[in-house]
């Protein structure tokens, strides 16, 4: 098989790396070869992070390159539109219609674009945007977004469900295990 | 056992399953993971130490001792480890000793972008590159046979992409070897004068039956395609863009040993082809080594260049013409810099400092984001410990005039890393400057390490910790106190007595990280929107939680912890 890009982008603390441990866990599963490439440090002190999982017979590059992703997770809407350019054509993208204010927003430097549904559509994404925060503290914490929309992308990959569920328990702590099968069901299902 | 593993957790698997005994490091993206991934391992002794000088003396001691050893560090840290390094290479090793450097190319988290390749040349120490984490686990373990059968401490060379992507290892077993017996040899472990002349020699010995090994070894592997337009010599990450950009488009050499480098290989691999391109990221020293040995159908910088990453997509642009279609939104996407997060205890600290306008001497870590907008209160960042003892020059430089106006800042872990030294110098030299240790109980940047002030470990247990207080009062500082950065006022006030005050002295800002798990956090604050008047006061701390929108200020209930210094800031009272 040729080898699949899914690009996973948020903002830093959003928990990007559970997500795409959790992907990367299914993958594996499926007996693919796996990469997964992740950001730690500076980026991670609420900058953009960028987690890059590719997978097929044989994987060679870690990073995704514009054009090259077969679909962009997105946990926030301008990191949605940051990243379109790195969707191939015909790619999906998810994307949670949560907003989070850069600091040249917060500072006045910079405008937070408006319409950004519309104009993620007008671009030709091939878009599913999903109200993950609401999803996510409706199954207890805001903090499950992440989750939230792993069930989403979840629901657009012919992967048996048992997978995903496995690879929450492996990389889920316990005490919080409930909740984030809640978060993945209500994105599933979503 | 087949498992998706991190870089970094292949590395430290591979310290496992080779029988390595002590580990002792210093954290820095991207090399960290390993040192905290080894020390999951009950079988590994495992420890952080001050810094990365502290860390290979350690490693070298349990070497020369005669157990297999390693220390790991950031490609910055190897600079501080030189001095050991560059003996260590001369004395050589008793139990296998490996290094690990990470270079960090496109700088995602350092200060620079040097090229960990030059420190392995220029002190004769074998460098092993690895390209995925299967390698990291494979190389790790070669990398200690080859320690002791060449006597000579080997360094693999990691970088952020290898580190830290995972991949799939196979893991087997540990072999646990017998500590080696360790016996009294000056000629080879005492390096004055008279037996480091002796100790050269071998070294230089050693470089050749290295240069010999590397001919045949198989961590240099070459791949021969018969539809071949042209050959590349590649290493360590970019071997996977060229595999992928490229595929059996041309025949490639890839080298896993990175110093010394083979001869008759490369020759041998040119001259199959009337075109070689040299893939490397950073500096072209696979290329340089090409032409000094009398390779000349080569290039490679005058495609690719000196700086940042390389990647799939640039080397099929470059070498075959190629560019990927994309869409994107028609308008300006504001960046996403990194920023303190809410509640971080810094940010009192520096929006005081912005406000009496003095001169900020910066330093390495979380703090070093004081520089961003809108605080923009730091005016310089070097090197880690750089705050103090720059502060000292610059009013060494400017006098009384500057002394009453500039300050230093430093972390806990960066003070204990490499402050002590500058603040010595301030006391015995005499400067009346003014430091600021921000404590806040943790290494916060690299992604919380216990240090040696936080009371704890590595492996989280009780362990002594420093008192700044008493350390700084021992150093002959007489002026040392400790603030609260959540108090605004107190803390201004502190700033500016101590600048006035005619002695050098210590401010110790203490507060705990917001990020930290036994850091209880308050209920999160609410704009009340009939009160606010939009003045935008709040909005000067840069506090990521705090928002205008329709002109009010709002709250952003999922980041804010409830730290209250927008609450001081807001003269209306609007916030509750």
């Amino acid at each position: 098989m040729e080898t699949k890009s899914i690009m996973i982008v948020g903002v830093g603390g959003q928990g990007s790396l559970l997500a795409s441990r959790l992907l990367g866990n299914v993958l594996l599963a499926q007996g693919f070869d796996v990469k997964v490439s992740e950001v730690h440090g500076m980026s991670q002190r609420g900058g953009s992070v960028v987690t890059y999982v590719k997978y097929g017979d044989k994987v060679y590059s870690p990073v995704i390159e514009k054009g090259e992703a077969d679909a962009v997770i997105s946990f926030e809407i301008l990191e949605a539109a940051r990243c379109l350019p790195y969707l191939k054509k015909g790619g999906k993208l998810i994307t949670s219609t949560q907003q989070i204010d850069p600091m040249p927003v917060i500072t006045g430097a910079a405008q937070y674009p408006e319409n950004l549904v519309e104009k993620l559509k007008n671009a030709g994404a091939d878009l599913i945007a999903v109200e993950a925060l609401s999803l996510a503290e409706q199954a207890g914490t805001a903090k499950a977004s992440n989750v939230v929309l792993m069930g989403v992308l979840s629901a657009q990959m012919d992967f048996p469900e048992e997978l995903w569920q496995n690879a929450l328990e492996q990389c889920v702590p316990a005490k919080f295990l409930e909740l984030n099968k809640k978060a993945f069901e209500l994105g599933r299902n979503a | 056992m087949k498992k998706l593993m991190l870089g970094n957790a292949a590395f430290a698997r591979g310290l496992y399953e080779a029988g390595c005994k002590i580990v002792s490091s210093y954290p820095g993206t991207p090399s960290t993971e390993i040192t905290e991934e080894a020390a999951k391992f009950e079988e590994i002794y495992a420890e952080w130490a001050p810094n990365e000088k502290v860390a290979m003396e350690t490693a070298l001691g349990a070497s020369i001792a005669g157990a297999r050893s390693f220390c790991g560090m950031k490609h910055v840290g190897l600079n501080v480890a030189a001095d050991p390094l560059y003996t260590a290479s001369y004395t050589g090793v008793n139990g296998g000793m490996v290094i690990a450097v990470a270079d960090d190319q496109g700088m995602h988290s350092s200060q620079n972008e040097q090229d960990s390749r030059h420190h392995a040349i220029a002190s004769k120490v074998p460098m092993i590159e690895p390209s995925d984490s299967g390698e990291c686990k494979e190389f790790v373990k070669l990398a200690f046979e080859l320690s002791e059968e060449f006597d000579a401490p080997v360094i693999v060379r990691m970088s952020t992409r290898v580190a830290h992507s995972q991949s799939i290892v196979d893991t087997t077993e540990r072999q646990e070897p017998e500590l080696k017996e360790y016996t009294k040899n000056p000629q080879k472990y005492v390096m004055m004068p008279a037996f480091a002349k002796t100790r050269h020699v071998f070294v230089e010995e050693r470089t050749q039956k290295l240069i010999a090994y590397a001919e045949t070894s198989p961590l240099n592997r070459v791949e021969i395609s018969e539809n071949a337009e042209f050959g590349v010599i590649t290493n360590g990450a970019a071997y996977q863009y060229v595999k992928e950009a490229l595929g059996d488009k041309v025949s490639v050499l890839k080298l896993g040993m990175v110093n010394p480098m083979p001869v008759q290989l490369i020759k041998d691999f040119a001259a199959k082809y009337s075109r070689i391109v040299v893939v490397e990221e950073l500096d072209g020293i696979i290329e340089e080594h090409c032409r000094n040995i009398g390779v000349s159908n080569v290039e490679g910088k005058n495609i690719f260049g000196y700086i940042g990453e390389i990647n799939q997509a640039v080397i099929a642009e470059k070498l075959l013409g190629e560019k990927k279609e994309f869409t994107a939104i028609g308008e300006d996407v504001p960046g996403r810099p990194p920023v303190m997060c809410a509640g971080c205890p810094h940010r009192g600290l520096f929006y005081c400092l912005k406000k009496l306008g003095v001169t900020v001497s910066g330093d390495i870590g979380c703090y070093t984001l004081g520089a961003a907008q809108p605080l923009a209160a730091v005016d310089t960042t070097i090197c880690m410990g750089a705050s103090i003892s720059a502060l000292h020059g610059f009013n060494k430089a400017r006098g009384a005039e500057s002394e009453h106006r500039t300050v230093a800042v430093i972390g806990d872990s960066t003070f204990m890393h490499s402050g002590m030294t500058g603040l010595v110098n301030i006391a015995y030299n005499n400067s009346n400057s003014t430091v600021i240790i921000l404590d806040n109980s943790i290494t916060g940047m690299t992604g919380h390490q216990q240090n040696p002030t936080t009371g704890k470990n590595l492996k989280g247990d009780p362990a002594a910790a420093v008192d700044l207080e008493k350390l700084c009062r021992a150093i002959g500082i007489n002026r040392v106190r400790v603030v609260d950065p959540y108090h605004l006022a107190e803390t201004e006030a502190a700033i500016r007595e101590e600048l006035a005050a005619d002695e050098a002295s210590v401010i110790i800002s203490r507060r705990p990280c917001a990020l930290l798990k036994y850091v209880k956090h308050n209920a999160p604050f609410k704009v009340n929107a009939e009160k606010c008047v939009g003045c935008k006061m709040c909005m000067k701390l840069g506090c990521p939680a705090i928002s205008i929108r329709e002109g009010k200020a709002v709250i952003d209930h999922t980041q804010c912890v409830g730290c209250g210094i927008c609450k001081e800031m807001c003269k209306i009272g609007a916030i509750e």
